[in-house]
Formats: C-alpha cells, sequence, structure tokens
C-alpha cells in the first residue's frame, strides 16, 4: 500500500510518501490512520485536531469507515485550499 | 479542457483560443484568480501551490464534466497553476462559452466555487518573516454547497 502525506500533513510527517504493509486487521481509511499514526508521532499529532485532516483511496476522497486494500494509494492531508 | 502547468499564462490568448474557428458561439464568461499580496495584516512576498498529480486532474475533470452536464456549454477551460508564484501573478483560469450568457456565468461561477472545495491544492504563503499553510475557509464550502441545493 502506497501512502501520501500533502502540505503541512507532509512536513509534520517527515515525508511525501512511503511503501507500507498494514497487518490485515487494518480493513478501513480510520484503522489505517490509528495505524500510522502508532509508526510515525508526527502523523499521530496531526491526527490530534479533529477533522483537519482528509482521505483519499487512489485518488477519490474518502471517509473513515471506506474500506483500503492492498495496493491502494492512500493519501492524506488538509482541507483543500486551491483556486 | 484542462491544463496544470507551472508557468504564467496570458488570459488573452487563452479566451480568443477557446473561441477560435468559431462562429456559434455567443457568450463567454471568465474568472481568473491572482496572488493578493494582502492576508489579513501580512504582506505575501510569494504563494506555492502544491497540488497531488493524478488526482488534481482526475478531479477537474470531474468538475468540468458536472458542469458541462449542468449547462449547454460549447466549450470550458481550466488552467492551474502549481509551484512558486508571486503578487499579481494567475494562478487559475476558468472560461466558459454558450450560446448565452446565463449559461456561461452561471457555469462559471460554478466551476471556481467547485474547483475550490473540491480539486486537491493547498496555498503555502511566505511573509518576511516565516512560510505559512493557507487554512480552508468554511465561506468556501457554502459557496460550493449552494450550487449542491439547486442541482
Amino acid at each position: 500500500m502506497r501512502i501520501l502525506y500533502f502540505a503541512w500533513l507532509r512536513t509534520k510527517t517527515g515525508t511525501p510518501s512511503e511503501q507500507v504493509s498494514p497487518p490485515a486487521e487494518v480493513t478501513t481509511v480510520g484503522e489505517l490512520m490509528q495505524w500510522l499514526a502508532g509508526r510515525r508521532p508526527g502523523f499521530a499529532e496531526a491526527l490530534a485536531a479533529p477533522g483537519v485532516v482528509r482521505a483519499a483511496v487512489n485518488q477519490d476522497y474518502a471517509e473513515l469507515g471506506d474500506p483500503v486494500r492492498p495496493g491502494d494509494e492512500v493519501a492524506f492531508f488538509p482541507p483543500v485550499t486551491g483556486g | 479542457m484542462i491544463r496544470l502547468q507551472e508557468a504564467p499564462f496570458d488570459v488573452g490568448a487563452e479566451l480568443a483560443a477557446l473561441t477560435r474557428g468559431r462562429s456559434d458561439i455567443g457568450a463567454v464568461a471568465s474568472f481568473q484568480g491572482l496572488v493578493r499580496e494582502v492576508a489579513g495584516d501580512q504582506t505575501i512576498t510569494a504563494m506555492t501551490l502544491e497540488h497531488y498529480p493524478g488526482m488534481t486532474e482526475k478531479k477537474l475533470a470531474e468538475i468540468e464534466a458536472e458542469a458541462n452536464a449542468r449547462w449547454p456549454l460549447q466549450a470550458s477551460l481550466i488552467v492551474h497553476r502549481y509551484g512558486r508564484m508571486l503578487p499579481g501573478e494567475p494562478i487559475v483560469l476558468v472560461a466558459t462559452a454558450s450560446p448565452h450568457r446565463t449559461a456561461a456565468l452561471e457555469a462559471c461561477a460554478f466551476l471556481i466555487d467547485w474547483l475550490k472545495t473540491k480539486a486537491p491544492f493547498w496555498k503555502l504563503e511566505e511573509t518576511a518573516a516565516e512560510s505559512r499553510w493557507v487554512e480552508a475557509r468554511s465561506s468556501d464550502d457554502l459557496a460550493a454547497a449552494c450550487w449542491r441545493e439547486r442541482a
């Protein structure tokens, strides 16, 4: 599974992307966030601000309960500010 | 049509290209976003736009398709820049063409409102003292939601 971080989540976690193999019990976006937070203190810090971290699975916006599978591209970022 | 680029763009040339060789278009509406020098009480020296390559193109295409489904457009264009830019420089251009003005004007406003809340871009502002990520505005969510209700 490929994980991407953007904007201040990238600076906080200290990496733009990483390849991970979470255990089988990690099946949703929310569970993946908790699992990643255990590995990266910077990401755990970012999650402490509730409702601020958004996610996308395979380049579509995703909610906490949406499924993640091996091989997925999962991105985490703050609310978008383009235009 | 959708284009992502680092270089500045020329609005006149973009709009001319949109209608070149066409005599069926009666109305063109456009919106251009620029880097503003002032944010609150701070002076901005530069702005860097980060985006999510792949997802950005996908979301812009979805937004453009939605506009074309809702209004009878003859042409549409979204040009969005990424990378570092200076105050006064263009960031984004949205343009729509239709036989009559109402569809062009409404679709243009819709495109920029939805783009602002759905396309994965993030602004980093530089001042003389620091760099800071711009926070999302709830007024942008409201503007986008207003189009959802109308649908």
